[in-house]
């Protein structure tokens, strides 16, 4: 009696709302995949298929060739690599600076990082536009690198200084007594042993980058440099919505981020529960 | 310790180089962040139309004080933002908190169920806004055709387009992609909670309810109140889903103040007064994030 009504309280309490879980996570994903799927015909068709009768990958091709998704995709990949490629770069150096030496001013320059965490990424949308604009760059690749180094490197620095620090100072000391220059040292010694956080660090970026919305849309006009949210977004305002490409845009846009979250969530848990400890 | 410093000694650090190592992330922060930061406070004293750039001169608080006594928009979207936020961030905590706790569990696939939950925080807002569109799509969504097979409705209906529906629909469009933030931290946080307090709770008597306010929430309390606090600035800010499923509308029944600051951005071209509104969201929030960790008598671990 006792165990039926454990494994009774254990379906109702635990396997139903994991099931409701994944459900209200994976449907949504799934009905956009489906629809890629059908043909125009039936995405409208009544009643409604829930599964794709006859899968077709025309929405696929013609989101590819026709509505400008290669360009989007080659935009959002542009600027997603080199924000990465810049925001590594930078974040070794300053975390480096902040495990590894003591200095007059670290103090301040911890504060002015950690300060950047409360400014409103929608206030800045008008004076980056301004600058931007002055300079010459609006609907360049970097004004987006630019600004989306500014907004990432304060966390990255942040957590890059966090891998730096569980790496033992003795290693590169040892290479420094055998010759090595402070360079050689960090990039012979350190960097090997810091690339799993350095993988990680650059895989959130590039998932920010890949995701980046607003700015984008502020700092972009012209259509062959949309990346992929503003292409994207484009495409929902227009007024005769295809709605098969539009599910078939998503999805190309879908993958990559998806693979690359699969790939680094393991240290999403250890990584934001240590980020959001401080 | 002084032993290790001792032998470092060798090892020159010149003192010059941490500056350089901070140089160029300070340079590009300040530039690009800071600098702008402090323009728009510039900008908010100003007429400022970048389509009539002949006229732009000092306005003192005439943007401030047109605000406040002729927008008619601003305090219906300041009301539709606090409703926004909310919404979002009670409810995101609630349901995160659910997520959290289900997936602490120990059971098969954990690791893979785990993943497959937290994907929607790796999903764009404007990716989010075309799944929910499709899902709300009033000829071939999934909701309609759902609530007519349970004749719960007699006709499709537009969910998006009515100022009936159209924020509820957006806050639990929204809340699809906001949930995993809090499952994500609550998971980092219950999994430093040592299993011996709750074997020592079960011995003393004490039932699941009873453990979950004396021992779990207790412990998660300074993460509580830090992502809500990150969450509710991140929210008051986010436009992405309210942008892309509704525009603000219908009848500005889902423009929050930022929505209002972006659509004068994107579409208007008076930024002194998109300025002024900024700031005034801008002292808003840092008003608000005072009072919260005084009131939440936050502790710094």
């Amino acid at each position: 009696m006792l165990n039926v009504k454990k494994r009774s309280n254990k379906i109702l309490f635990f396997y139903l709302p994991l099931t409701l879980m994944l459900t209200w996570t994976i449907f949504p994903i799934y009905w956009t995949i489906n629809t890629a799927l059908k043909s125009e015909g039936d995405i409208m068709k009544r009643p409604l298929e829930y599964f794709p009768s006859a899968p077709t990958i025309e929405n696929f091709v013609m989101a590819w060739n026709n509505v400008g998704f290669a360009t989007f995709f080659k935009n959002s990949l542009v600027v997603g690599i080199s924000t990465v490629l810049v925001v590594i770069v930078l974040s070794i150096l300053s975390g480096y600076a902040l495990s590894r030496y003591q200095f007059k001013g670290k103090r301040s320059f911890l504060l002015m990082l950690l300060s950047t965490q409360f400014i409103p990424r929608a206030m800045l949308i008008i004076p980056l536009f301004i600058i931007f604009k002055n300079l010459g760059l609006i609907s360049h690749p970097l004004s987006l690198i630019i600004t989306y180094t500014a907004v990432e490197i304060p966390f990255t620095t942040i957590l890059m200084s966090g891998f730096i620090s569980n790496i033992p100072k003795e290693l590169e000391e040892a290479a420094a007594v055998d010759g090595c220059t402070k360079l050689q040292a960090i990039r012979y010694v350190l960097l090997p042993l810091a690339l799993p956080g350095i993988v990680a660090t650059g895989v959130f970026t590039f998932i920010y980058t890949w995701n980046e919305f607003l700015l984008a849309l502020m700092l972009t006009n012209e259509q062959t440099r949309f990346t992929l949210p503003v292409g994207l977004s484009f495409m929902m305002g227009e007024f005769n919505v295809n709605y098969g490409a539009l599910a078939a845009g998503s999805v190309i846009a879908l993958v990559p981020a998806v693979i690359l979250f699969a790939y680094a969530q393991k240290h999403l848990v250890s990584g934001m529960g240590g980020a959001v400890k401080g | 310790m002084g032993d290790t410093a001792k032998k470092s000694k060798p090892f020159k650090y010149d003192k010059w180089i941490p500056y350089l190592f901070i140089l160029p992330s300070t340079l590009i922060i300040v530039a690009f962040l800071f600098y702008p930061i402090g323009t728009v406070f510039y900008y908010s004293f100003q007429n400022y139309d970048i389509s009539a750039p002949f006229y732009n001169s000092f306005a003192g608080f005439d943007n401030f004080i047109k605000i406040f006594t002729e927008d008619e928009q601003f305090f219906p979207s300041l009301w539709t933002s606090v409703k926004w936020v909310v919404s979002q961030v009670g409810l995101q905590l609630i349901f995160g908190l659910i997520f959290a706790l289900l997936l602490n569990q120990t059971f098969k696939l954990r690791g893979l169920v785990r993943a497959i939950a937290f994907i929607p925080w790796a999903i764009s807002g404007v990716l989010a806004s075309v799944m929910w569109a499709l899902l709300y799509n009033e000829h071939m969504g999934v909701f309609n055709d759902l609530l007519m097979k349970l004749g719960i409705i007699d006709e499709p209906k537009a969910f998006l387009a009515s100022t009936s529906s159209a924020f509820i629909s957006v806050v639990i469009a929204e809340l699809w992609r906001g949930i995993p933030f809090f499952a994500i931290t609550l998971l980092a946080s219950l999994q430093s909670i040592p299993g011996e307090l709750y074997e020592a709770a079960a011995g003393d008597g004490a039932n699941k309810l009873r453990q979950f306010f004396h021992i779990t929430l207790p412990h998660l309390k300074n993460t509580i109140v830090l992502t809500t606090l990150l969450r509710t600035v991140w929210e008051f800010n986010n436009v992405d889903l309210i942008f892309n499923l509704t525009g603000g509308g219908p009848a500005q029944s889902t423009t929050t103040l930022t929505m209002y600051i972006a659509n004068l951005a994107v579409y208007g071209s008076d930024f002194g007064y998109g300025s002024a509104l900024t700031v005034i969201s801008f002292g808003l929030l840092f008003i608000f994030a005072v009072l919260y960790l005084k009131l939440s008598r936050f502790e710094r671990e």
